[in-house]
């Protein structure tokens, strides 16, 4: 202590003979319950927080290379590599994951809304329309999706309410209304409606990359009919909603065109890219990303088509209840 | 003593009006009394001593009167009365109350009461149309969701796992026969034997890489012979013209230069990997720079040679 308050009356003497007290000090014993945030002087708990850091890192690299050598040592004997944890390895187990040989959920989707479309019956064909009054980047992804989608049609919105066009829709043969909603001049959300009375999926669209905006593209995307990748649609509600993005391609991929339309989920947000590939050899391919490109967070979705009001929830998301966990998620 | 021009005197023209609102082609009265809204002797509220205006609350409609009998009395000074809902009763109602007053105010009560009603009309129709709702945005939510989105599309490693599938789908052979690659086994056995003479092959390739290289490179020469002659001519002509020959055995030394240069590029763009026309592309635009050195070094070659 008497050393303590010495370096104190020392005042504003250099730091640097400040710290070599204090360093000397260390070799003296802290009382055991001494944590650096009690210190009230800034420099000095400062300080004593990067020494102490250094003596962390300085025992990590220390049993690193211990580690090392005896992995060495070991040689073939030596036990495999630890997998560093990530999010998708300590994600919580959702207990409605579809096992690949379920019936029920089998069952389930050879009887559901989308069984029309996967028995072959009806072929896509979607109505790509925006909130009202769009500005320009909306009109401008609304036309690329269209040239993205096989059988897709762009229509004005000339401010009509969405249940007056559904049955229109239902008239004309159309299995998919899509309505990008805008805000501040920029697209922002999206209702994807299956139509003839099927299921409405409300998404939060982000970081939406037009053609032009992106670097190494390449030409346009041709009139072939792509093929669809759907990543990581583990549960339920992901299966429900993956079909609901397979529905919107026609079933039969032209190969000739090479084209993919990827669906990525990884933790609850949904990439999109398009991309055309060709096949350097068995083992490699290049892939060369044409279209639009945005990411989707599913917000919604209701049984039967648009109805906000009086519409049955299948799911909703819930902030507080959802997100509260880091390794939750629900796609 | 209610004296109206004195007022109106006071207000509307010299001092202060707190009511008053001025822009530059119209003055303004923000009163909520005032049957027109502008600021005028005879619109004035405070100037007139018997005045009248329509006024709506909650959709309803009421027509206020001030006489001058009241003036003394602020608190009783407006008098109101209740109009009908029916247009047309309320226009004879307004014009019973107001029937022996000035025709400015009783026209412009009606007018008033007309434009009123029209807006509590399309206020109750636009109710019945699509409402645009605002959802408030928070604005620590969105950052944290566009942070998480960054992490995991960084986590995604989306090229990666897209090639994956794709060479999934070729090795299930959803394609079928377009790609007429080696079958595996095939291949394997290929494999073996690149592993049993694997040096050979590789001098093989060296050489051929080589003489691919030299191939290329004398062929671009001479075509850059004729090419840098046609330069020379162009420009001699313009500008000297003893002086041929020397440019010319400056150009063969020159020419020996480029050939060393020229085989480091040659080396380079392969290892680049660079096509071929972009290698000749770049050579022929460095033997255009070329040309202007040597121009530049013509004296010294003079002197060298006297």
């Amino acid at each position: 202590h008497k050393a303590v308050k010495s370096a104190e009356v020392d005042g504003e003497g250099s730091a640097v003979e400040e710290k070599k007290m204090v360093k000397s000090e260390l070799a003296v014993a802290f009382p055991p319950t001494f944590s650096v945030s009690e210190i009230k002087n800034k420099q000095r708990r400062h300080f004593m927080f990067m020494k102490l850091k250094q003596e962390k890192r300085k025992q990590k690299m220390q049993l690193r290379k211990k580690r090392r050598k005896e992995r060495e040592a070991l040689g073939d004997k030596a036990p495999p590599k630890e997998v560093p944890k990530t999010i998708e390895n300590q994600r919580v187990y959702d207990e409605t994951t579809v096992d690949p040989e379920d019936e029920e959920i089998a069952f389930d989707e050879g009887t559901d809304e989308f069984s029309a479309y996967f028995n072959g019956l009806t072929n896509p064909k979607v109505l790509i329309t925006t909130s009202d009054r769009p500005r320009g980047r909306t009109v401008r992804f609304c036309e690329q999706l269209a040239t993205v989608i096989p059988n897709a049609h762009v229509y004005y919105r000339r401010g009509l309410a969405l249940k007056r066009i559904i049955p229109q829709c239902v008239a004309r043969n159309f299995t998919y209304l899509m309505v990008i909603n805008e805000d501040r001049q920029v697209p922002n959300g999206m209702v994807l409606c299956h139509l003839p009375n099927g299921p409405t999926a409300h998404f939060k669209v982000s970081s939406v990359r037009l053609r032009k905006e992106m670097k190494r593209r390449g030409k346009n995307p041709t009139e072939h009919y792509p093929e669809v990748i759907l990543n990581n649609f583990t549960t339920r509600l992901g299966h429900t909603i993956g079909r609901l993005f397979a529905a919107l391609f026609p079933q039969e991929p032209h190969f000739v065109g090479r084209q993919v339309a990827t669906f990525h989920n990884q933790r609850d947000f949904i990439f999109f890219r398009f991309h055309r590939y060709i096949f350097k050899n068995e083992k490699k391919v290049g892939i060369q990303e044409l279209g639009p490109r945005f990411t989707l967070k599913l917000r919604s979705l209701q049984k039967g088509t648009f109805d906000s009001k009086y519409g049955e929830y299948e799911w909703v998301m819930k902030r507080h209840e959802m997100e509260a966990c880091r390794r939750k998620f629900q796609l | 003593m209610q004296h109206d021009d004195v007022i109106w005197d006071i207000i509307g023209n010299t001092q202060f009006c707190s009511f008053k609102v001025k822009t530059k082609s119209q003055n303004f009265c923000r009163n909520e009394y005032n049957i027109t809204g502008l600021c005028n002797r005879s619109s004035c509220p405070l100037a007139n001593s018997q005045y009248a205006t329509i006024r709506e609350e909650k959709g309803q409609c009421f027509l206020y009167m001030k006489v001058i009998e009241r003036a003394a009395f602020p608190a009783r000074m407006w008098e109101k009365v209740k109009l009908s809902k029916n247009y047309e009763k309320a226009l004879e109602q307004i014009d019973e109350n107001l029937i022996y007053w000035p025709r400015f105010i009783r026209h412009k009560c009606k007018q008033r009461f007309t434009k009123i009603t029209q807006y509590l009309i399309r206020m109750r129709k636009l109710v019945l149309k699509r409402q645009r709702k605002l959802v408030p945005l928070s604005r620590k939510v969105e950052t944290r969701e566009r942070r998480k989105e960054e992490k995991a599309l960084i986590a995604a490693q989306l090229d990666n796992a897209i090639e994956k599938e794709l060479l999934e789908r070729l090795k299930q052979g959803t394609y079928g026969d377009i790609y007429n690659f080696p079958v595996h086994a095939f291949d394997r056995a290929l494999e073996q034997q690149d592993q049993e003479s694997e040096s050979e092959e590789e001098e093989e390739e060296e050489e051929d890489d080589e003489d691919v290289g030299q191939r290329e490179f004398v062929a671009e020469e001479e075509v850059e012979e004729s090419d840098l002659s046609d330069f020379e001519v162009t420009l001699l002509s313009n500008d000297q013209q003893g002086a041929t020959e020397k440019v010319e055995s400056e150009r063969s030394r020159n020419e020996e230069e480029d050939e060393e240069e020229m085989e480091v590029q040659t080396k380079a763009s392969r290892s680049k990997g660079k096509s071929p026309a972009n290698g000749s592309a770049a050579r022929k635009k460095r033997a255009y720079v070329e040309i202007e050195y040597e121009q530049e070094t013509e004296p010294a070659s003079k002197s060298r040679a006297t």
